[in-house]
Protein backbone atom coordinates (compact mmCIF):
# COMPACT_ATOMS: atom_id res chain seq x y z
CA UNK A 1 0.00 0.00 0.00
CA UNK A 2 0.88 3.53 -1.01
CA UNK A 3 0.40 6.07 1.81
CA UNK A 4 0.71 9.63 0.26
CA UNK A 5 -0.49 13.15 1.19
CA UNK A 6 -3.13 14.03 -0.84
CA UNK A 7 -0.77 17.82 -1.67
CA UNK A 8 1.88 15.00 -3.16
CA UNK A 9 -1.00 13.38 -5.38
CA UNK A 10 -2.35 17.26 -6.28
CA UNK A 11 0.80 17.85 -7.48
CA UNK A 12 2.17 14.97 -9.47
CA UNK A 13 -1.96 15.38 -11.62
CA UNK A 14 -0.81 18.92 -12.00
CA UNK A 15 2.49 18.34 -13.26
CA UNK A 16 0.97 15.51 -15.59
CA UNK A 17 -1.68 17.34 -16.92
CA UNK A 18 0.63 20.56 -17.65
CA UNK A 19 2.94 18.56 -19.45
CA UNK A 20 0.24 16.54 -21.46
CA UNK A 21 0.79 15.49 -24.60
CA UNK A 22 4.06 14.51 -23.22
CA UNK A 23 5.27 11.67 -20.72
CA UNK A 24 5.86 13.51 -17.63
CA UNK A 25 7.89 12.04 -15.33
CA UNK A 26 9.83 12.82 -11.49
CA UNK A 27 10.36 11.31 -8.02
CA UNK A 28 9.40 11.81 -4.27
CA UNK A 29 12.05 11.03 -2.23
CA UNK A 30 11.60 10.41 1.97
CA UNK A 31 14.05 9.71 4.30
CA UNK A 32 16.36 6.19 4.47
CA UNK A 33 14.93 3.60 6.34
CA UNK A 34 11.29 4.77 5.98
CA UNK A 35 8.54 4.58 3.33
CA UNK A 36 6.70 7.89 4.24
CA UNK A 37 6.88 10.35 0.35
CA UNK A 38 8.11 13.69 1.51
CA UNK A 39 9.83 15.82 -0.94
CA UNK A 40 8.39 16.34 -4.51
CA UNK A 41 10.89 16.47 -7.75
CA UNK A 42 9.71 17.07 -11.03
CA UNK A 43 12.37 15.69 -13.44
CA UNK A 44 12.94 16.73 -17.13
CA UNK A 45 12.00 14.06 -19.48
CA UNK A 46 14.91 14.01 -21.78
CA UNK A 47 12.85 11.76 -24.39
CA UNK A 48 10.35 15.19 -24.75
CA UNK A 49 8.02 12.24 -26.02
CA UNK A 50 4.45 11.00 -25.90
CA UNK A 51 4.81 7.77 -25.34
CA UNK A 52 8.50 7.28 -23.26
CA UNK A 53 10.33 8.94 -20.42
CA UNK A 54 14.31 9.36 -19.36
CA UNK A 55 14.75 11.29 -16.54
CA UNK A 56 17.49 13.69 -17.63
CA UNK A 57 20.67 11.87 -16.98
CA UNK A 58 22.42 15.04 -15.62
CA UNK A 59 19.89 15.87 -13.38
CA UNK A 60 19.21 12.78 -12.42
CA UNK A 61 23.49 12.45 -11.09
CA UNK A 62 22.73 15.30 -9.48
CA UNK A 63 19.50 14.58 -7.40
CA UNK A 64 20.37 11.13 -6.41
CA UNK A 65 23.78 12.82 -4.87
CA UNK A 66 21.66 15.30 -2.99
CA UNK A 67 19.42 12.09 -1.86
CA UNK A 68 22.90 10.49 -0.66
CA UNK A 69 23.82 13.78 1.11
CA UNK A 70 20.51 14.04 2.52
CA UNK A 71 20.09 11.07 3.94
CA UNK A 72 16.67 10.37 1.88
CA UNK A 73 15.71 7.69 -0.71
CA UNK A 74 13.31 8.05 -3.85
CA UNK A 75 10.36 6.29 -2.68
CA UNK A 76 7.95 7.04 -5.61
CA UNK A 77 9.27 6.94 -8.92
CA UNK A 78 5.66 8.57 -11.00
CA UNK A 79 5.39 9.36 -14.54
CA UNK A 80 2.15 9.70 -16.73
CA UNK A 81 0.42 7.65 -19.74
CA UNK A 82 -0.85 9.99 -22.53
CA UNK A 83 -2.94 7.79 -24.64
CA UNK A 84 -3.03 4.64 -22.92
CA UNK A 85 -4.58 3.28 -18.86
CA UNK A 86 -2.37 3.98 -15.94
CA UNK A 87 -1.06 0.14 -16.21
CA UNK A 88 2.94 -0.48 -16.42
CA UNK A 89 3.40 -1.25 -20.43
CA UNK A 90 6.66 -3.55 -21.06
CA UNK A 91 9.36 -0.50 -20.98
CA UNK A 92 8.02 0.27 -17.58
CA UNK A 93 9.02 -3.18 -16.43
CA UNK A 94 12.20 -3.13 -18.49
CA UNK A 95 13.46 -0.15 -16.69
CA UNK A 96 12.08 -0.52 -13.25
CA UNK A 97 15.29 -1.00 -11.68
CA UNK A 98 14.51 0.22 -7.66
CA UNK A 99 12.63 -2.31 -6.38
CA UNK A 100 12.19 -1.00 -3.15
CA UNK A 101 10.12 2.31 -5.04
CA UNK A 102 5.80 2.66 -5.55
CA UNK A 103 5.85 3.07 -9.08
CA UNK A 104 2.77 5.45 -9.75
CA UNK A 105 1.11 6.12 -12.99
CA UNK A 106 -0.72 8.94 -13.92
CA UNK A 107 -3.52 8.59 -16.99
CA UNK A 108 -4.13 12.33 -18.66
CA UNK A 109 -5.85 10.68 -21.83
CA UNK A 110 -10.03 11.61 -20.62
CA UNK A 111 -11.05 8.00 -22.47
CA UNK A 112 -9.06 6.30 -18.99
CA UNK A 113 -11.09 6.76 -16.01
CA UNK A 114 -8.66 5.70 -13.36
CA UNK A 115 -6.12 8.45 -13.26
CA UNK A 116 -3.30 7.55 -10.55
CA UNK A 117 -2.43 4.13 -9.65
CA UNK A 118 0.75 2.18 -7.59
CA UNK A 119 2.60 -0.58 -8.29
CA UNK A 120 5.43 -2.35 -7.20
CA UNK A 121 7.58 -3.54 -10.04
CA UNK A 122 10.15 -6.57 -8.49
CA UNK A 123 11.92 -8.51 -10.86
CA UNK A 124 9.95 -7.72 -13.92
CA UNK A 125 6.61 -8.21 -12.01
CA UNK A 126 3.98 -6.10 -11.29
CA UNK A 127 1.66 -5.95 -8.57
CA UNK A 128 -0.82 -3.36 -7.71
CA UNK A 129 -1.68 -1.98 -4.32
CA UNK A 130 -4.00 0.75 -2.89
CA UNK A 131 -3.06 4.58 -2.90
CA UNK A 132 -4.46 5.61 0.75
CA UNK A 133 -4.44 9.70 0.51
CA UNK A 134 -4.14 11.37 3.50
CA UNK A 135 -5.14 14.54 4.42
CA UNK A 136 -2.35 14.86 7.25
CA UNK A 137 0.95 13.18 7.94
CA UNK A 138 1.94 12.43 11.73
CA UNK A 139 3.40 16.59 13.14
CA UNK A 140 7.20 16.28 12.44
CA UNK A 141 6.45 14.94 8.19
CA UNK A 142 3.51 17.17 7.92
CA UNK A 143 5.95 20.11 7.85
CA UNK A 144 8.51 18.54 5.39
CA UNK A 145 6.26 17.14 2.80
CA UNK A 146 7.34 19.45 0.25
CA UNK A 147 4.81 19.36 -3.24
CA UNK A 148 6.21 22.91 -5.38
CA UNK B 1 45.30 5.74 -10.51
CA UNK B 2 43.22 5.23 -7.78
CA UNK B 3 39.74 6.29 -8.06
CA UNK B 4 36.52 5.02 -6.23
CA UNK B 5 33.27 3.48 -7.77
CA UNK B 6 29.73 3.92 -7.04
CA UNK B 7 27.60 1.43 -7.25
CA UNK B 8 23.93 1.34 -8.08
CA UNK B 9 21.51 -0.28 -5.50
CA UNK B 10 20.78 -2.77 -8.28
CA UNK B 11 23.70 -3.87 -8.87
CA UNK B 12 24.75 -4.12 -5.30
CA UNK B 13 23.46 -7.78 -4.67
CA UNK B 14 26.87 -8.47 -7.24
CA UNK B 15 29.14 -6.62 -4.77
CA UNK B 16 28.62 -7.69 -1.28
CA UNK B 17 26.23 -4.90 -1.04
CA UNK B 18 29.12 -2.46 -1.21
CA UNK B 19 27.78 0.76 -2.64
CA UNK B 20 31.84 1.78 -3.10
CA UNK B 21 34.84 0.14 -4.30
CA UNK B 22 38.11 1.81 -4.68
CA UNK B 23 40.28 0.19 -7.24
CA UNK B 24 43.02 1.37 -9.57
CA UNK B 25 42.68 1.96 -13.66
CA UNK B 26 43.75 4.19 -16.19
CA UNK B 27 39.81 4.95 -17.79
CA UNK B 28 36.49 3.61 -17.12
CA UNK B 29 36.79 0.33 -19.65
CA UNK B 30 39.70 -0.59 -17.34
CA UNK B 31 37.77 0.65 -13.81
CA UNK B 32 34.59 -1.96 -15.02
CA UNK B 33 37.17 -4.40 -16.02
CA UNK B 34 38.72 -4.11 -12.41
CA UNK B 35 35.30 -4.86 -10.75
CA UNK B 36 34.60 -7.19 -12.65
CA UNK B 37 37.58 -9.08 -11.75
CA UNK B 38 36.52 -8.77 -8.26
CA UNK B 39 32.95 -9.38 -8.70
CA UNK B 40 32.11 -11.50 -12.00
CA UNK B 41 28.63 -10.43 -13.17
CA UNK B 42 28.88 -6.72 -13.23
CA UNK B 43 30.15 -6.12 -16.32
CA UNK B 44 28.26 -7.84 -18.48
CA UNK B 45 25.09 -5.77 -16.44
CA UNK B 46 27.18 -2.38 -18.50
CA UNK B 47 28.36 -2.83 -21.25
CA UNK B 48 27.97 -5.55 -24.54
CA UNK B 49 30.52 -5.38 -27.38
CA UNK B 50 32.86 -2.69 -26.05
CA UNK B 51 29.45 -0.94 -25.56
CA UNK B 52 27.89 1.03 -22.85
CA UNK B 53 24.39 0.00 -22.37
CA UNK B 54 21.81 2.56 -23.83
CA UNK B 55 19.98 2.98 -20.42
CA UNK B 56 23.29 2.79 -18.20
CA UNK B 57 24.70 6.53 -17.33
CA UNK B 58 28.17 6.93 -16.19
CA UNK B 59 29.97 9.82 -14.96
CA UNK B 60 33.43 10.75 -13.86
CA UNK B 61 32.90 13.41 -11.83
CA UNK B 62 30.05 15.60 -12.37
CA UNK B 63 30.60 14.35 -16.70
CA UNK B 64 28.30 11.69 -17.95
CA UNK B 65 30.38 9.92 -20.36
CA UNK B 66 28.70 10.29 -23.64
CA UNK B 67 30.47 13.64 -23.51
CA UNK B 68 33.51 12.73 -23.56
CA UNK B 69 35.43 9.79 -24.47
CA UNK B 70 32.63 6.91 -23.23
CA UNK B 71 34.61 3.91 -22.33
CA UNK B 72 38.25 5.46 -23.35
CA UNK B 73 37.33 8.46 -20.52
CA UNK B 74 40.46 8.72 -18.95
CA UNK B 75 40.94 8.72 -15.02
CA UNK B 76 43.30 10.96 -12.85
CA UNK B 77 43.89 9.90 -8.66
CA UNK B 78 41.13 10.91 -6.96
CA UNK B 79 38.43 10.22 -9.28
CA UNK B 80 35.20 9.17 -8.96
CA UNK B 81 33.22 7.14 -11.46
CA UNK B 82 29.32 7.13 -10.64
CA UNK B 83 27.14 4.41 -12.43
CA UNK B 84 23.27 5.06 -12.49
CA UNK B 85 20.99 2.68 -14.56
CA UNK B 86 18.39 5.13 -16.26
CA UNK B 87 14.92 6.12 -14.67
CA UNK B 88 13.27 5.14 -17.71
CA UNK B 89 9.67 4.47 -19.51
CA UNK B 90 6.85 4.19 -21.46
Amino acid sequence: MLTIHTKLIDAMLDQAHKDHPMETCGIIVGPKGGNRPLRLIPMRNAAQSSTFFTFDPQQQLQIWREMETLNEVPVVIYHSHTESQAYPSRSDIEFAHEPQCHYVIIATDSNYSDKIRSFRIINNSVTEERVHIVKHYPHQEESAVLAV
Amino acid sequence: MQITVDIPTILRPLTNNQKRLEISAVDVREAIEQVEQQYPGVKERLVTDDQVHRFVNIYVNDDDIRFSHGLGTKLTTGDSVTILPAVAGG
